[in-house]
């Protein structure tokens, strides 16, 4: 039972994004459904991907708008390094907002006690 | 007459089955991975719907490119932002919080804040844009 229980849950990883070191913070939330989310990752040299193909960051607003349209319930997950500049979070949050992908959560690791 | 040789009728041996069970168990076990998708959620306002809000319902939260804090100009260590959000919640419920970045601000500084005001229970959280350079 526990053996076919593992062997369906597993989920092999389809993507990995790209290389960053997730921030830390305490009040974290879990996001409410993985199929209604769209990883955005950002790096610190200033690299943004989606669905694992590097963007420009002024194309974000048309994709996530054509994902909005698939499925208006999405939470946009922002993965960005803890390096990363305000300036480049600032141009995806205006992007969103362009996209009307409101719902936004800075994905981040626990923070070690 | 040829004589039918009759041989014991052979079976797999199958004590070894456990152990090929158990084996793909512990290999599913170890490459689960539960997904951790968590993180510090977060509403946009949505464009072009600017509200003009009374100036003595915002606390202006500034943090420049080194991770030091203004707090209505005063300068105050991260780790404090906390209490001081507390307080003046405690004062005016209404309190909404402006959190203005450098550009050059690291994205880990700026969590750090968000990090705070959730903590101090502050819902109304604003997010400035930093000014051009």
């Amino acid at each position: 039972m526990l053996l076919i229980f593992f062997m369906v849950t597993t989920v092999m990883r389809e993507y990995e994004g790209l290389d960053i070191i997730m921030p830390r913070a305490k009040m974290i939330e879990k996001l409410e459904s993985k199929r209604h989310t769209s990883y955005v990752w950002a790096t610190k040299d200033g690299l943004v991907s989606v669905d694992d193909r590097i963007i420009n960051i002024n194309n974000l607003s048309g994709i996530m708008y054509s994902k909005i349209a698939k499925d208006p319930k999405i939470t946009v997950s922002l993965k960005s390094d803890e390096k990363t500049t305000m300036k480049l979070i600032t141009d995806i949050h205006s992007q969103l907002r362009t996209a009307n992908a409101l719902k936004l959560s800075y994905s981040a690791l626990t923070k070690a006690p | 007459m040829i004589k039918k040789q009759r041989r014991p009728l052979e079976e797999i041996n199958s004590s070894s089955m456990a152990d090929i069970a158990f084996l793909l168990l512990v290999f599913f076990l170890v490459t689960t991975t539960i997904s951790m998708d968590k993180g510090i959620s977060l509403v946009l306002p949505s464009e072009g719907n600017e509200l003009e809000v009374n100036r003595k319902n915002i606390v202006n939260i500034l943090m420049n490119e080194s991770g030091k804090v203004l707090i209505d100009d005063k300068p105050t260590k991260v780790n404090a932002i906390r209490g001081i959000v507390e307080r003046k919640l405690s004062g005016n419920p209404n309190l909404i919080f402006s959190v203005q970045t450098h550009p050059r601000t690291k994205y880990q500084n700026y969590l750090q804040i968000l990090d705070q005001l959730k903590e101090a229970k502050a819902t109304k959280i604003s997010i400035a844009n930093p000014p051009a350079f």
